[in-house]
């Protein structure tokens, strides 16, 4: 677990981070250097003249104009190096160099939604290339927001009605948080993301595919990833088990219940059979399977039909491959173990049937929505 | 001690004839709640204000409980944000803008001064009655409902979006705001009409000097405030088109009104808290303050200054980029005056006796928090650095180490100090010390991980961060001192209450402190002076060499007694 996981900084990933980085560096040592002063100043003269101990208390002073002179100068002096290195970063931040590749934000409650100058768009995922300096226009639909990603040790403020801009060029692949930084209503923590740093010919490839790195996948195969990432192949398999029945080349067959009923199976009983398993209990099992009713979307489960109508033909092979490829750069959750925290966090919504689904709903989600974003 | 020998058969026995003092002057409700007693309307102000800070406190650890699990515990997101909201709206408009002035303020200008009152008792009284009808608005707006807005109130979300009690919430706000304007009236004319008879300008205790720069503030920020608040109630109600730019406003405006007086409540809250820590520091170390008038003005100054340094609060609000570099420049140059006031407090401990009774330990936990809380404030006002730093917990720990390391300790130190003089009791000194101890160690153990997980990335108001598990360590360790602190803030409830019954009678002046609120009996007559002081000396006129002496006397009358008494470790009270 993360309980003693003190990182000490964050990644810095992009050009600004790195002379942010001696900046803010140089403010903690001037910082520690005056609070070890005054602490110990304070400790040394409360112990040095503490009442009833022996010390020097002839002549003492009241005002002495070179002392102050002293510490107003030298504060000031060091205030304003300061000032002109802060400065300097924030010039540098606010002035995007000319050659600029532009990519569009627009936030609205509770997504970012992103637009690459040939029309590839995704929402709360930001591609972008190593290496070379890329400027964001951005714009909010609705209330205030902040597009902040603490890696590039950048951030903005996306205002309603005026466009404001961010630029940055990142210097190391991998993926880094977005968040939403302006608190903006109910779902404000969970309005971010990630931008994944990606090698310029693989972000070129990226980009000329329409933001995937393959082919779009049918629902069939969509449905085998479900399929595979709940598990079901631990039950269902190939052969009938002790546990359940195999559901290889179900559809279309007539199937018989423990309760002497029977009925063929088609769309409607392979959904309900997914949802409440307990309605229609195969002649020769028992109630063992979970109850999937409000776990799986209804988007999911139109994908797991699908698969399951071609369940072990050879046209449901599942692209394992691909969906390996495919699933690197566009998983939402970097572990599993954050998955499963956002899991818990999905129940604890599930009132909000319009929510924003990216981030809460596993990784196959992402897909279909860059997918909704070209159709738009 | 009375000597009369009195059988169990006699008549029970007379109370002591006590002195007329303000407390025991008559005792029904309405000499209360009808009183123009400045020491009165102070005790209302320290049992309300007490009142809404456990309040917000109680909010402060159900956020920080909840954010001890990266998918919360058990609050839902809008339950999360209402919460946080209460928490900064009650902290900052019903506790920190209020508590010293409202409380210390009262009790002690005129004390100080040498007058029988403040200018206007009534107002006085009003301002307390206008406080009370804000706070309940405030706490009838969290009850029906809830605000959800942050005490920051930002547009457009304020005014078209959130569907929560903001208005109720913001009208509370703009009536106490009111209770403000009128204190800081009262105390500047009492300042310059009210001085007891050789009391000048420079002969002013160094709280005097901060509560007037405080009162000016007062006077005139909080009105912009106040208009501003009102103007989302206009946009609310009436579609007022002024912030929304669906209606054509500038959602930007309002940060800039909000923060023209939010950067003076800073100092508002910070001020009274100088001006306290230099009334501890000279008297614990029973010597003149160093660099009298160099504080008296970098209080005015920090005063002047505050009101041209609100742009650093929105370098990446879409404001232009020199107006940043403008303000970022004034906000180093505020730095200064701070940095001046802590170096005379440090040297007026040079070469004197230094007391380490509870008042004094609060005042250097004070020195060494508020050191840490300004200098991090560079980091914030350096417009290259604040860019990232900006909304996230670093702020967070920021404020609450110059809000609560700054404002509250110094709040502990004065209730102590002032304590015996309010209530004419003694508390026990030992416990007190181990409190102020306890706080420190609390104070230091919540705040300082906020300042690592937001230089990390971690955003404020945040409900969630289960997709950056990497922030769970310090917020669990921000918690559990929590805990801690909250330990520290209960346990004076306790013994200072305890004192009350138990606590021995208290002296004109129980801790050898100088100025003219200890020339007057514990607690004070309602008049304050039964004759009108006049002021023969300097302020914090000690000498070091004879204060020493005395220090030798008393510690030798105390290593007698302990001799007398033998084998008892309890030594008496230091008295004078």
């Amino acid at each position: 677990m993360s309980f003693f996981n003190f990182p000490l900084a964050p990644p810095s990933a992009s050009n600004i981070a790195q002379q942010y980085d001696f900046v803010f560096y140089a403010l903690v040592a001037l910082s520690v250097f005056f609070t070890l002063v005054v602490c110990a100043g304070a400790i040394f003269f409360a112990v040095r003249y503490k009442a009833g101990t022996k010390a020097d208390r002839s002549r003492p002073m009241y005002e002495n104009l070179p002392l102050e002179m002293t510490w107003t100068i030298i504060p000031l002096i060091l205030g304003l190096i300061m000032f002109y290195f802060g400065t300097a970063l924030f010039v540098k931040i606010k002035t995007p160099p000319k050659d600029c590749e532009e990519i569009y934000v627009i936030g609205k409650q509770w997504m970012w939604h992103m637009q690459h100058a040939n029309g590839v768009r995704e929402n709360n995922t930001l591609h972008v290339p190593l290496g070379r300096p890329i400027k964001l226009t951005m714009i909010s639909q609705d209330v205030l927001h902040a597009f902040y990603i603490p890696a590039f040790r950048v951030q903005m403020g996306v205002v309603p009605g005026r466009y404001t801009q961010l630029w940055f060029t990142a210097t190391q692949t991998g993926e880094y948080h977005i968040f939403c930084n302006m608190y903006c209503g109910t779902q404000h923590s969970e309005m971010g993301g990630k931008v994944v740093v990606m090698d310029p010919k693989d972000y070129a490839a990226w980009l000329a595919n329409g933001g995937q790195s393959t082919t779009p996948m049918s629902m069939e195969q969509t449905g085998a990833k479900i399929y595979a990432k709940m598990h079901c192949d631990n039950c269902h398999g190939a052969e009938d088990t002790l546990h359940a029945p195999s559901l290889y080349g179900i559809y279309r067959k007539r199937r018989v219940f423990a309760d002497g009923t029977s009925l063929i199976a088609d769309d409607e009983y392979l959904r309900d059979s997914i949802v409440k398993p307990y309605d229609h209990i195969t002649a020769g099992y028992g109630q063992t399977m979970p109850v999937y009713q409000s776990q799986v979307s209804e988007e999911d489960l139109l994908n797991l039909v699908a698969y399951i109508k071609v369940i072990g033909s050879p046209s449901a092979n599942p692209p394992t491959s691909n969906v390996n490829r495919h699933s690197a750069p566009t998983a939402v959750s970097s572990t599993n173990e954050a998955t499963s925290l956002a899991a818990n966090a999905v129940q604890a919504n599930t009132a909000d049937p319009d929510a924003t689904p990216t981030r809460r709903v596993g990784a196959p989600a992402v897909g279909a929505i860059a997918a909704e974003g070209r159709n738009r | 001690m009375s000597s009369t020998v009195i059988s169990p058969g006699e008549l029970k026995p007379k109370p002591p004839a006590e002195e007329p003092n303000y407390l025991n002057v008559n005792h029904t409700i309405s000499s209360w709640l009808l009183t123009g007693d400045h020491k009165r309307i102070a005790l209302l102000y320290l049992v309300s204000t007490s009142f809404f800070f456990f309040l917000g406190s109680i909010a402060a650890g159900l956020i920080r409980y909840e954010l001890t699990s990266p998918a919360g515990v058990v609050l839902e997101s809008d339950t999360y944000n209402k919460v946080f909201t209460s928490h900064g709206v009650i902290m900052v408009f019903t506790f920190l803008v209020v508590a010293i002035p409202a409380i210390f303020g009262n009790f002690l200008v005129p004390l100080m001064i040498g007058a029988r009152d403040l200018a206007f008792p009534r107002l006085n009284l009003a301002s307390w009655y206008m406080y009370m009808t804000g706070g309940t608005l405030i706490l009838a707006g969290m009850v029906f409902g809830g605000v959800d807005t942050g005490w920051t109130f930002y547009t457009p979300y304020s005014s078209m979006y959130s569907n929560t009690q903001v208005s109720m919430v913001i009208i509370g706000i703009f009536i106490a705001g009111f209770s403000t304007i009128t204190t800081g009236i009262n105390f500047v004319v009492t300042i310059h009409k009210m001085r007891a008879p050789g009391m000048t300008w420079f002969r002013l205790p160094l709280f005097i000097w901060a509560m007037y720069a405080t009162s000016l503030m007062m006077i005139l920020a909080t009105p912009v405030v106040a208009i501003t608040l009102m103007l989302v109630v206009y946009e609310r109600t009436f579609k007022l088109p002024i912030f929304s730019p669906e209606l054509g406003g500038d959602p930007v405006l309002f940060q800039h009104l909000f923060w023209f007086y939010s950067h003076p409540a800073v100092y508002i809250m910070i001020l009274p808290a100088f001006a306290v820590v230099s009334e501890l520091i000279a008297n614990f170390s029973r010597k003149r303050i160093f660099g009298y008038h160099f504080v008296a003005f970098s209080s005015l100054a920090i005063a002047g200054l505050g009101f041209l340094v609100w742009g650093h609060h929105m370098f990446v609000s879409s404001q232009s980029m020199y107006e940043s570099i403008v303000f970022s420049l004034i906000s180093f140059l505020v730095a200064v005056p701070s940095a001046i006031k802590i170096f005379n407090w440090m040297a007026t401990m040079y070469k004197g006796n230094v007391h380490l009774q509870s008042p004094m330990i609060y005042a250097i936990a004070f020195l060494m928090i508020f050191t840490v809380g300004g200098l991090t404030g560079l980091f914030l006002g350096a417009a290259g650095t604040d860019v990232h730093l900006t909304a996230t917990y670093f702020v967070v720990a920021h404020f609450h180490y110059v809000m609560v390391g700054g404002t509250m300790l110094a709040f502990l130190g004065a209730l102590h100090y002032w304590w015996p003089k309010m209530t004419g009791r003694m508390f026990s000194d030992g416990i007190a010390r181990v409190n102020a101890v306890i706080v420190f160690v609390g104070f230091n153990l919540t705040f300082f991980p906020q300042f690592i997980v937001g230089w990390l990335g971690m955003p404020r108001r945040y409900h969630y961060y289960y997709f950056a598990p990497e922030f769970q360590a310090y917020h669990i360790m921000s918690t559990l001192g929590a805990s801690v602190l909250g330990l520290g803030f209960i346990l004076p409830a306790f013994y200072l209450t305890q004192s009350l019954f138990t606590g021995k009678k208290a002296s004109a002046n129980p801790w050898g402190a100088h100025g003219l609120e200890w020339e007057t009996s514990s607690p004070p007559p309602t008049s304050n002076f039964l004759e009108t002081p006049i002021v023969m000396d300097e302020v914090y006129d000690f000498d070091p060499v004879s204060e020493h002496a005395r220090d030798l006397r008393n510690l030798q009358e105390a290593e007698e007694w302990k001799k007398a008494h033998d084998g008892m470790d309890n030594l008496p009270e230091e008295d004078n």
